[in-house]
C-alpha cells in the first residue's frame, strides 16, 4: 500500500484531512494513528482564533456545510503544544496546515513551521480571504495563488504543497500557477462554497451565510479537479481531497491522479473512518488485481 | 466507544417525545455524556443525551424535531443503530452536598433522570424541578418519584401542574444543582440562584467528537467545544448572563 510524496514514503495514501481531526489528540481516542498515511493538523494562523460564530455547521443530503472560520490556538501554542503532542501519539508524517489572510502571515507561519522537525509537509490553505484585497480568496487567482506560493518557498525548505479551492473557473490555471511558482505538490480540493436555508425561518442556517460544502455529493467535483490538474501539471505529486468515503473512493482518486489522498468529511460522520478505509484497502486492491498502489496513480 | 445497538421499545410518551431504550455496551456511560446515533439517510450523527443506563439497556428521551429525529420515531424493536458512546463530560456528582437540587426544561429533562438514579444510589436528597410549555409536553416526573426524589412541576400555561417557569419555585439559597434546559431558562436559572451548580449546554454539531470545531462556545476558561469539554460546565464558567 505504500506511495510517495516526492521524497516522503507514506506506508498507505490515507491521510485524515486539515480541520477534521484537530492534532491527533481526539481522534487517537478511536484507533492508533499510526496506522495513518499521514495526518495533516489544523489550519494555524499567526494569533489564535475562534473563528465564526454559531450554528457553524449545517446538514446536507450528501454532505455538511461547514463555517468554522479556522478556529486554532495560534502557531506559538501549536509549535509549544500541539505538534509535541502529536508526535508522542504519531510516528509517521505530519503535513503542517498552515493559513493566512495575508502574504505576511503565510510567510510567518510558514517560518515558523519550518523550524519544527516534526512537521515534513507544508500544507498552505489558500482558500483564506486576502485582507488586503477586498477579502478575495488567494486561490481563486494564479496571481495571488502564486504570490502565495512565493512567500512561502522563500521561508522553508520543506516540501510545500498547495491545498487548491474548487471555486475557480480553471483550477488548472490556477494549479499551474503554483507549480510555476514553485510549489512542490498540490492538495485538492478545499471545500465548494454553499448554503442552506431554513424555510421555516427565512434565514441562513449558517450564521456566516455561506459556509464550505463537503461529503460525498462533492467527490465526483473533486475526481474531475484532480484529473484536470494531472494532465496539467505531469509529475506533480498530488493529494487528492473530497468526498472520500470508503477504500474504492481512494482507489478512484489515485486513478485521477492522486498519490495520496485526504479523508475529510468522512471521520466527522465516523471518526474511525480512516482506519475502516484503511482496513478496507486491501480486499479492494486484491479484487481489483491491484499489487502496488504506486501502479495505478493517474491511469485514467 | 463505536458501536451496534438493538432497539428494545421505542414509544411515544408526550407530545413530540419519545422514549427509546436499546441493548449494546453500556459500561463507562455516565449521567450527562450523550451518544451520537447514525441515522439511516441522515448524512450526520444525531446529538442525543443519555436518560438512562440499567444493565446492558441505554435508554434516550428525544425530541422529534427534524428529519433526523422524525425518522427515529418510526423505528421499531429489533432494528440496529449504529450510535457512539461516551461522549462528552457528564455532571461531576461528586460535587452535590446531602441536598441536591436537578433543574430541568423541556427535552432537557432527560440527562437529570440519569442523574437523579445515581444521586439517589449516594443517599442523597434530591429535589427536582421541571418545566414545559403545556400538560401534553409533560413527561418525566414518574421516573423521578420512582426514585424518590420530591418532584415539582410546571406548565407556563398551568394546564399541568404550578403555573409559571421553573425559576418560580426556586429561591436563595439553593443547594448545588444540576440543570440542562433552553438558554432563557438557563439564563434565568442564573439570575435567580447564581453559579453554585453545573450545567449541561445544547449546540449545533458536526461529529459531537472534538475533531470539527462545529460547537465551540466562548467560556470564561476560554473556547470550549460543548461535544467534548462539555456538555456539562460549571455554571460560572458560562458567558450566558445577559
Amino acid at each position: 500500500m505504500k506511495v510517495r510524496l516526492g521524497d516522503i514514503e507514506l506506508q498507505n495514501p490515507v491521510i485524515p484531512a486539515s480541520g477534521t481531526c484537530g492534532f491527533g489528540q481526539e481522534m487517537s481516542e478511536w484507533f492508533d494513528l499510526n496506522c495513518l498515511g499521514a495526518i495533516a493538523t489544523k489550519g494555524t494562523t499567526r494569533d489564535a482564533r475562534y473563528g465564526n460564530a454559531l450554528p457553524r455547521i449545517a446538514e446536507c443530503p450528501a454532505g455538511m456545510l461547514n463555517a468554522i472560520g479556522l478556529q486554532n490556538p495560534g502557531v506559538d501554542e501549536v509549535i509549544a503544544i500541539e505538534l509535541p503532542a502529536l508526535r508522542k501519539l504519531y510516528r509517521g508524517p505530519i503535513i503542517a496546515n498552515v493559513s493566512g489572510f495575508s502574504l505576511e502571515e503565510y510567510a510567518y507561519v510558514s517560518a515558523r513551521i519550518d523550524q519544527e522537525t516534526d512537521a515534513a509537509i507544508i500544507e498552505v490553505n489558500i482558500s483564506c480571504p486576502n485582507v488586503h484585497n477586498g477579502g478575495m480568496a488567494f486561490g481563486t487567482s494564479p496571481e495571488a495563488a502564486a504570490a502565495v506560493t512565493k512567500a512561502v518557498k522563500a521561508v522553508t525548505r520543506k516540501p510545500v504543497y498547495m491545498k487548491l479551492s474548487p471555486n475557480v473557473t480553471d483550477i488548472a490555471s490556477i494549479a499551474r500557477a503554483c507549480v510555476d511558482a514553485g510549489a512542490d505538490g498540490l492538495c485538492l480540493i478545499n471545500t465548494m462554497l454553499g448554503m442552506r436555508i431554513d424555510i421555516r425561518r427565512r434565514k441562513p442556517v449558517l450564521a456566516n451565510t455561506y459556509g464550505g460544502y463537503s461529503g460525498p455529493g462533492v467527490f465526483p467535483v473533486a475526481l474531475r479537479m484532480v484529473n484536470q490538474v494531472s494532465k496539467a501539471c505531469p509529475g506533480t505529486p498530488l493529494i487528492g481531497c473530497g468526498g472520500v468515503s470508503r477504500a474504492e473512493d481512494v482507489i478512484e482518486m489515485m486513478m485521477a491522479g492522486a498519490s495520496a489522498v485526504e479523508i475529510g468529511a468522512a471521520n466527522l460522520q465516523n471518526p474511525m473512518a480512516c482506519q475502516q478505509i484503511i482496513d478496507e484497502l486491501p480486499g479492494v486492491m486484491k479484487e481489483l488485481n491491484i499489487t502496488h498502489l504506486q501502479d495505478i496513480i493517474g491511469v485514467v | 466507544m463505536k458501536g451496534k445497538w438493538h432497539i428494545v421499545s421505542n414509544e411515544r410518551i408526550a407530545e413530540k417525545i419519545y422514549r427509546m431504550t436499546l441493548r449494546g455496551e453500556t459500561e463507562g456511560i455516565l449521567p450527562g455524556q450523550f451518544v451520537e446515533i447514525a441515522v439511516p439517510g441522515c448524512y450526520l450523527r444525531r446529538p442525543i443525551s443519555v436518560s438512562d443506563i440499567a444493565d446492558d439497556l441505554l435508554t434516550i428521551i428525544y425530541k422529534t424535531i427534524g428529519e433526523g429525529t422524525a425518522r427515529m420515531a418510526q423505528m421499531k424493536s429489533g432494528e440496529t443503530l449504529d450510535i457512539l458512546t461516551g461522549l462528552g463530560n457528564g455532571y461531576n456528582l461528586a460535587k452535590a452536598g446531602k441536598e441536591v437540587l436537578l433543574i430541568g426544561g423541556g427535552v432537557g429533562v432527560p440527562p437529570l433522570i440519569y442523574a437523579a438514579k445515581q444521586l439517589r444510589q449516594a443517599g442523597k436528597n434530591v429535589h427536582v424541578v421541571i418545566g414545559f410549555n403545556t400538560k401534553s409536553e409533560v413527561f418525566g416526573e414518574e421516573c423521578f418519584t420512582a426514585l424518590g426524589c420530591q418532584v415539582s412541576v410546571c406548565t407556563m400555561d398551568g394546564s399541568y401542574g404550578v403555573k409559571g417557569v421553573v425559576t418560580d419555585l426556586l429561591h436563595k439559597p439553593a443547594p448545588f444543582y444540576y440543570a440542562c434546559g433552553p438558554l432563557p431558562m438557563l439564563k434565568a436559572l442564573l439570575r435567580t440562584i447564581g453559579t453554585n451548580g453545573q450545567i449541561s449546554m445544547e449546540e449545533r454539531m458536526g461529529c459531537g467528537a472534538g475533531l470539527c470545531m462545529g460547537c465551540t462556545i466562548e467560556t470564561k476558561d476560554g473556547f470550549k467545544r460543548v461535544c467534548k469539554e462539555g456538555p456539562v460546565f460549571s455554571a460560572d464558567a458560562l458567558k450566558i448572563e445577559n
